[in-house]
Order: structure tokens, then C-alpha cells, then sequence
């Protein structure tokens, strides 16, 4: 059909990429069925060469006829995303009013013309003017999702949960993906289930923001996974706990949870109960390869020469040796070892150190060896224990360990 | 009305020097640099969201039917300005790196921020020299120079002795100086050329390999000894490998066990910013540190470019002399600044006496 000017600007733009304003206009137009399409077909046949300039008034209620016309006859209208509520009542009212007009008119005489062809100049009352629905200008694409926050409802809430939607859009589909989730029947359930596992709510939108593929994930499996880990006696809070610290832990099957326990408990040869302190400090274990885990391993072991107790110690203490990098780790226990002359009983009585910056180590250690104070021997006077070479910031390490002032560390710093 | 995120970025605009530590890679300062001063700019608070009209309905009474509506108006924050949506207020602060230190080296690293950039291109261009303090060991050669290398043979060095190192030093900067005067393009005959290689300003033109202006011996303890240069177009390989060579001519084999900026132009390492220091407010304090040395690097090259449109060559040459006279006239004394209380000092030479040895 042909269809006029300013009407098929707005039909253009609105046809680029259908689908998505669709789904997010579609729940009030596919209420108002097919009963209403009749009475719009005869309405625009009518007005087929409507004048060019219009005030917005005409034009929206031109516009908007036929975007219904349109989505009328759309089949792939579905339910997917969500309006605010209020937008549905004043929408429907307004069509509801013009048909009635049409069918009162229809009822006294056939002539349309009069009754349909709007003056911009005919004065109405408030109630109608308050009731004009501008149709929202939503782009059909969008490279971010700051057009539809204010328009979503799921945007916004997610928004005020604190999920950091700009980090999200980032990733390749996610954004798409969050604008056609349905709050109540998508997002709100799944909230629903973390709060009940005892996830903190000033925990989640940060959950959310490293783990958004959580809200698309089946209840029955997430379900699953829980009372898996509920069964291998993780209690409740370390459940909550591991969830908080690793997000995509629930979106790992149920064999592989398994595969990786089983891997932890036979490799460290440790308790059950040691083995689930472990996870649940670190629940990254669960997630990630076990390769990188394996080679870590077999470096301590061959490498450094750790004895099986000596790497259940520093395993337990510090689980996150299994996950450090190869080459990191190896740099700082060869200057450990080799240049600050300390023995195995003694880094594995202090597994933190592995765990520091190599060039803190490096920088305190030189600066205590030009002082004199290098004395890393338990058994000797003047005794340094490891963790306090480490773990302690500069102004206290300047003052009690090194007996120094902060600024004649910093004038050795620039002498290295 | 600028926020205070724009305030404080208009702030970042100058060069200073960080003090690079040995096995880093330069580009992970210049990295690190650059994120402290986004975490900076971001953790401003962001400027006041735009209100929108927002209609919202309230029924009216007892009637449910949807004509008797009523939309009130009332202005809302709009959620579309909300920082989690717009992202940070910052994304990319221009950070740049002078003269490259490599990953072995450790000392002085100018970097600029922002419109020193610009600056910053006029300091590489210039004839700035830099300080270097070399630590060398005797008795092995390594495949590359550096005492971490593999060792490729092993000598003995109890021949070596203070006399005959600062005898190969001497020879080592005569062959410098006279590579110097070639480079200079001046011709040592005339009156004037032989007054700027008194006072010093004789420079390479153009392109020119690794010239050392100034050479000594400052710390000898077999196997150990320390070397202090100053240097123009060099790399820090060359420096290492000058370190060999020394070995070479006394007939042992020698490895460098350190490469350490201690001077870059006007930038000197008291005044070079450690590890703890790499903060947004510390960073601002060095840049109006050194705001007066910025302003003499760009009003010289000004100068030179505005001289460059005069007729005579010579004249230009004298006017960019003068120039780099003044900034290099803040650093000509050699070292005796470097707070250091490790290494034994001799007392210092200047650097016309060290010129006038041989």
C-alpha cells in the first residue's frame, strides 16, 4: 500500500531492525489483536495523502498507526522483554478511542472523512491531550545500552542492583542479550534463588558484572549444582561464600565440579575437610583448567624440591601457589634460595612469601643486607622472619625491621 | 562549569622522571603510570546526572476505567547518566616515554603527560647528554655482556691494576673526543671552534653513533670496579659492551653487572620518582618541579626553529650553542650531586679537566 511521506520515514527506521523494538513494544500491540486491524486498514485507505507538515499531534496518531499496522501483522512478536506497566493502559485507551470513534461514526454514516480526518487546529479537551502517547523514539540498534536503561525495566533494575552495565556492553553479545531478558519471568527468579543461597545483595550487582550468562543459566541446573556441593558437605555459608568469590562456579556442570574435587583431594592428598577449606578460600580452583595446576605442581615438587608435607603446608596456607604464575614463582624462590640463603623447612614454614611482589622482596632484602640486618636464621640474634620482610608496609618495615628512616630507603632505592 | 575529573586533568600536562627499577620493562612504567593517573580521574565524582520529564500516572479515585487517569509531571534523575552505564569519565591519559631505559637497566625515565608530549619530542631531539654509572666485574665474558649471560670464558685479573684501567680509559676517550670533533662538523683550525670545545659545546649533528663525552673510573675493588660516563646517542647495549672492551684492552674479560641512568638532560635522579611514588598527587608535584626545565627544553627548540629561518648557518649554531650551554650548565658538575651513600666517591673532576688528559 502506498504509504504517505512522513509516515514512511518513520516506517523505514522502525524496519531496520524490527525485531528488537518490537520485543520491546510488543506486549500492549499484540493485546490489541487482530480485532483492532480492521478498523485501522479503513482509517489509513482513508487518509491516504494527509498534508505534509503536521503538528506532532496528527502526526503521532498517523505514525503510530501504522507502526500498529505493522506490528499487527509481524509474526514473530514474542514476550521476551518488558515495558514499564503504565505504559500499556493510555496506549490501548487511545486506540480503544479511535475505533470507537470509527465505529460511531461507522454506526450513523460512512462518511469517514469527516470524522477521522483530525484539523490540527481542533481544540480537545485535557484528558485527551494528557492521554497523546508520543511513540518513543528507541533506536532499532544501538552500539550501547544507554537509549533503553530508562525504558527497560530489567535495565534499570540491574542497574540500581549495582551491576556495572558499561563493563557488560563491552563483551561481545551481552548487551543484546540483557536487553531481552524478562525481568519477572528471567532475572527476578534467579535473584530470588541467590538470595536464598545467601549471597549478600551489595554482593550481587558485582556477581552480576563478572557473570551475567548466571541469569540465563537453567534454575533446575543451578539447583542441581548446589545440592551437589549442599551433598559433599559444604555447608550453606561456604556455599554462599564460593559463589560470591567465583561467579561462574554455578555455571559449571555437575561432572565437572566432581572431576575437579576429585582431582584436589587425590593430588594434595589431603582430609576431605582440609580440602573444602582450600575450595572454599579459593573457588577459582573449580573453575579453570587443571593443567596450569598440574605443571605448578610438578615445579614445586622437581624444581624446588618441596617434600609432601612441606607442600600440603604451603597448599593449605596459601592456595594460591596452584594458581600463581610458572614463571613468577620460580623467580622469586630462586632469589629466596639462592641469593637470601634461606632453606626449604624455613618458605615452607612462611608460604606467603611466595605470594609477594619479587620486587618488594628484592628491594627490602638488599636494603637489610646493606644495613647488616640480613638475618634470616631463626636460631641467630637479630632474627627477620620472612612475613614481616614482606607483609609489612614500608613505614613500619623502615622503622622496626630495618631501623632506618623512610627516606634513606628511598635513597637506596635509586641506588639499584 | 568543568568537573573536578576535568580539573584535575588539566593539571596533567609536563614531563618529570620516575626512577625505573632494574628487570622491568619500560612499557609496564609507562602502563603502571598511566592507569594510577585514570584511577585518579575516575575516582572524581562524576558530573550531576540530567533530569527528564517523567509523566506518571496515578488513577483517579475509585474509577478504574482508564479515561480518568491523571499524569502528573515530575523531573527525574535520568538512569542513562548513571556512571555503571556511561563507563569511567576518563579512558586514555597520553603518556610518553623520552629516552628508553631497557629491561637490565635501572635510572632516570622521562616521561611526559599529556601537552609535554610535545616537549618531550624536543628533549629527544636536542643534545642533551646522559649520566650513566656502570658496574663491571673482571674474570668471565658472557654471550650478552651482562653478568646473568651464559659464560663463554673465564680469565684471571691479578695483573689488572687502578694505573693501567684509567690508562685504557684515557685511550678510550681520546678516540671519543676525536670522534666527537668529526661529528661536530666544526673545523678545529678556527679560533672559535677551538673556544666551544673549552667550554664544551661541541655536539654531534645529524646522525652519529654512541659518543662518550665524559669517562671515569670511580670505584676499583678487583674484580669489581664502577665506571661513571656521560654519553649522547648511545644505547644501553653499547654501554654494556663498552664494558667488555675495557676488559679486552687490559687482557682480561669483564661483564657488566649494572647500567644505571643517573642523569637525563636536567633530570636528575634525586628529584626521579621511586615505586611508592607513582600516585596521581606526587606525579602533578614532580611535573611543577620541573615546569621551569620544561619551559627552557621548548623555548630552545623555538628558538632554534624561529633561528632556523635565518640566512646563516653559523649563527644559528651559535644561538642553539648558547641554549644548550644554559641546560646543560645545570648538570656539568660530574655525579658529586647523586646522594650515595654506598659507593666511595674520588673526589670529583670536572669534566674540562677529564677533557684536557690527553
Amino acid at each position: 500500500m502506498l504509504l504517505p511521506k512522513t509516515g514512511k520515514l518513520f516506517w523505514v527506521v522502525m524496519h531496520v531492525c524490527q525485531r528488537c523494538v518490537s520485543l520491546l513494544l510488543s506486549r500492549p500491540l499484540s493485546a490489541a489483536g487482530q480485532h483492532q486491524r480492521s478498523h485501522l486498514i479503513l482509517l489509513q485507505h482513508s487518509t491516504r495523502q494527509p498534508p505534509v507538515h503536521r503538528l506532532s499531534q496528527g502526526h503521532s496518531r498517523e505514525t503510530w498507526r501504522h507502526f500498529t499496522d505493522h506490528q499487527a501483522g509481524s509474526p514473530d512478536v514474542s514476550n521476551k522483554t518488558d515495558l514499564a506497566q503504565k505504559e500499556v493502559v493510555p496506549f490501548n485507551s487511545d486506540v480503544h478511542r479511535i475505533s470507537s470513534q470509527v465505529s460511531l461514526s461507522d454506526s450513523q454514516s460512512i462518511d469517514l472523512d469527516v470524522a477521522v480526518r483530525a484539523s490540527p487546529l481542533q481544540e480537545i479537551s485535557e484528558e485527551e491531550a494528557v492521554q497523546i502517547q508520543v511513540p518513543s523514539a528507541l533506536p532499532p540498534e544501538s552500539s550501547t545500552l544507554r537509549p533503553y536503561v530508562d525504558k527497560s525495566e530489567t535495565l534499570s533494575k540491574l542497574v540500581q542492583l549495582g551491576v556495572n552495565l558499561w563493563e557488560l556492553e563491552q563483551r561481545p553479545n551481552v548487551g543484546s542479550m540483557l536487553v531481552r531478558l524478562d525481568f519477572h519471568a528471567d532475572v527476578a527468579p534467579r535473584l530470588l534463588f541467590l538470595k536464598d543461597l545467601g549471597v549478600e545483595e551489595s554482593k550481587l550487582g558485582r556477581l552480576l558484572t563478572k557473570n551475567p550468562f548466571i541469569l540465563t543459566e537453567s534454575l533446575d541446573n543451578l539447583e542441581a549444582r548446589v545440592s551437589y556441593l549442599k551433598s559433599n558437605k559444604f555447608s550453606k555459608q561456604s556455599v554462599a561464600v564460593m559463589v560470591t568469590k567465583a561467579p561462574y562456579l554455578l555455571n559449571f556442570s555437575v561432572e565437572r565440579l566432581d572431576n575437579r574435587l576429585g582431582f584436589f583431594q587425590k593430588q594434595l592428598g589431603l582430609s576431605a575437610e582440609k580440602t573444602r577449606d582450600v575450595v572454599t578460600r579459593l573457588p577459582k580452583l573449580l573453575c579453570g583448567s587443571l593443567e596450569p595446576i598440574k605443571e605448578n605442581l610438578k615445579v614445586c615438587e622437581l624444581e624446588f624440591g618441596f617434600r609432601g608435607n612441606e607442600m600440603q603446608h604451603i597448599v593449605t596456607t596459601v592456595p594460591k601457589v596452584l594458581i600463581a604464575n610458572k614463571r613468577k614463582l620460580t623467580q622469586i624462590f630462586d632469589f629466596i634460595h639462592n641469593t637470601m640463603d634461606v632453606p626449604h623447612s624455613l618458605i615452607a614454614k612462611f608460604p606467603q612469601v611466595l605470594n609477594a611482589k619479587f620486587l618488594r622482596i628484592r628491594e627490602r632484602h638488599l636494603f637489610l643486607e646493606y644495613l647488616g640486618r640480613a638475618q634470616y636464621q631463626p636460631s641467630q640474634p637479630n632474627y627477620i622472619s620472612l612475613d614481616r620482610l614482606v607483609f609489612l608496609p614500608d613505614d613500619v618495615f623502615c622503622s622496626e625491621v630495618a631501623l632506618a628512616t623512610l627516606e634513606d630507603f628511598e635513597r637506596f632505592q635509586k641506588t639499584l | 562549569m568543568t568537573s573536578q575529573a576535568v580539573r584535575l586533568f588539566r593539571k596533567m600536562d609536563g614531563l618529570f622522571a620516575v626512577y625505573k627499577p632494574q628487570g622491568v620493562h619500560w612499557k609496564h612504567v609507562r602502563d603502571s603510570i598511566e592507569s594510577n593517573l585514570l584511577k585518579a580521574l575516575n575516582s572524581c565524582p562524576p558530573p550531576a546526572p540530567q533530569l527528564a520529564v517523567q509523566f506518571q500516572l496515578l488513577s483517579g479515585g475509585e474509577n478504574s476505567s482508564s479515561k480518568d487517569v491523571v499524569l502528573s509531571p515530575s523531573m527525574v534523575p535520568t538512569l542513562a547518566d548513571h556512571p555503571l552505564v556511561t563507563g569511567p569519565q576518563f579512558h586514555k591519559v597520553h603518556v610518553g616515554v623520552g629516552h628508553r631505559l631497557d629491561a637490565f637497566s635501572s635510572g632516570v625515565l622521562v616521561l611526559g603527560v599529556g601537552k609535554g608530549n610535545g616537549v618531550l619530542e624536543h628533549l629527544c631531539k636536542s643534545h642533551v647528554t646522559r649520566d650513566y654509572t656502570l658496574e663491571g666485574e673482571f674474570g668471565k665474558a658472557t654471550d650478552n655482556f651482562t653478568h646473568t649471560g651464559r659464560v663463554i670464558e673465564k680469565t684471571t685479573y691479578d695483573h689488572v691494576t687502578l694505573d693501567k684501567l684509567e690508562r685504557v680509559l684515557a685511550m678510550i676517550q681520546g678516540a671519543n673526543q676525536k670522534a666527537l670533533i668529526m661529528y661536530s662538523q666544526v673545523d678545529l683550525h678556527t679560533q672559535e671552534a677551538y673556544e666551544l670545545a673549552v667550554r664544551g659545546l661541541l655536539y654531534p649533528h645529524g646522525k652519529s653513533p654512541p659518543i662518550l663525552t665524559g669517562l671515569r673510573c670511580i670505584h676499583f675493588n678487583p674484580p669489581h670496579f664502577t665506571l661513571e660516563v656521560q654519553c649522547v646517542n648511545e644505547t644501553q647495549k653499547y654501554l654494556r659492551k663498552l664494558i667488555h672492551e675495557v676488559g679486552l684492552e687490559l687482557r682480561t674479560s669483564a661483564v657488566c653487572s649494572g647500567v644505571r641512568r643517573t642523569r637525563d638532560g636536567p633530570f636528575k635522579v634525586e628529584n626521579a620518582l621511586t615505586r611508592q611514588h607513582w600516585t596521581a598527587g606526587s606525579i602533578i608535584q614532580a611535573i611543577a618541579h620541573f615546569s621551569k626545565a620544561t619551559r627552557k627544553i621548548r623555548k630552545s627548540e623555538m628558538y632554534k626553529q624561529t633561528a632556523g629561518q635565518l640566512n646563516s648557518n653559523a649563527q644559528v649554531q651559535e644561538q642553539t650553542r648558547s641554549q644548550t650551554e644554559q641546560i646543560n650548565q645545570q648538570h656539568v658538575e660530574l655525579s658529586s650531586s647523586t646522594s650515595d651513600t654506598v659507593v666511595d666517591r674520588e673526589t670529583p673532576v670536572t669534566l674540562s679537566e677529564g677533557r684536557t688528559k690527553h
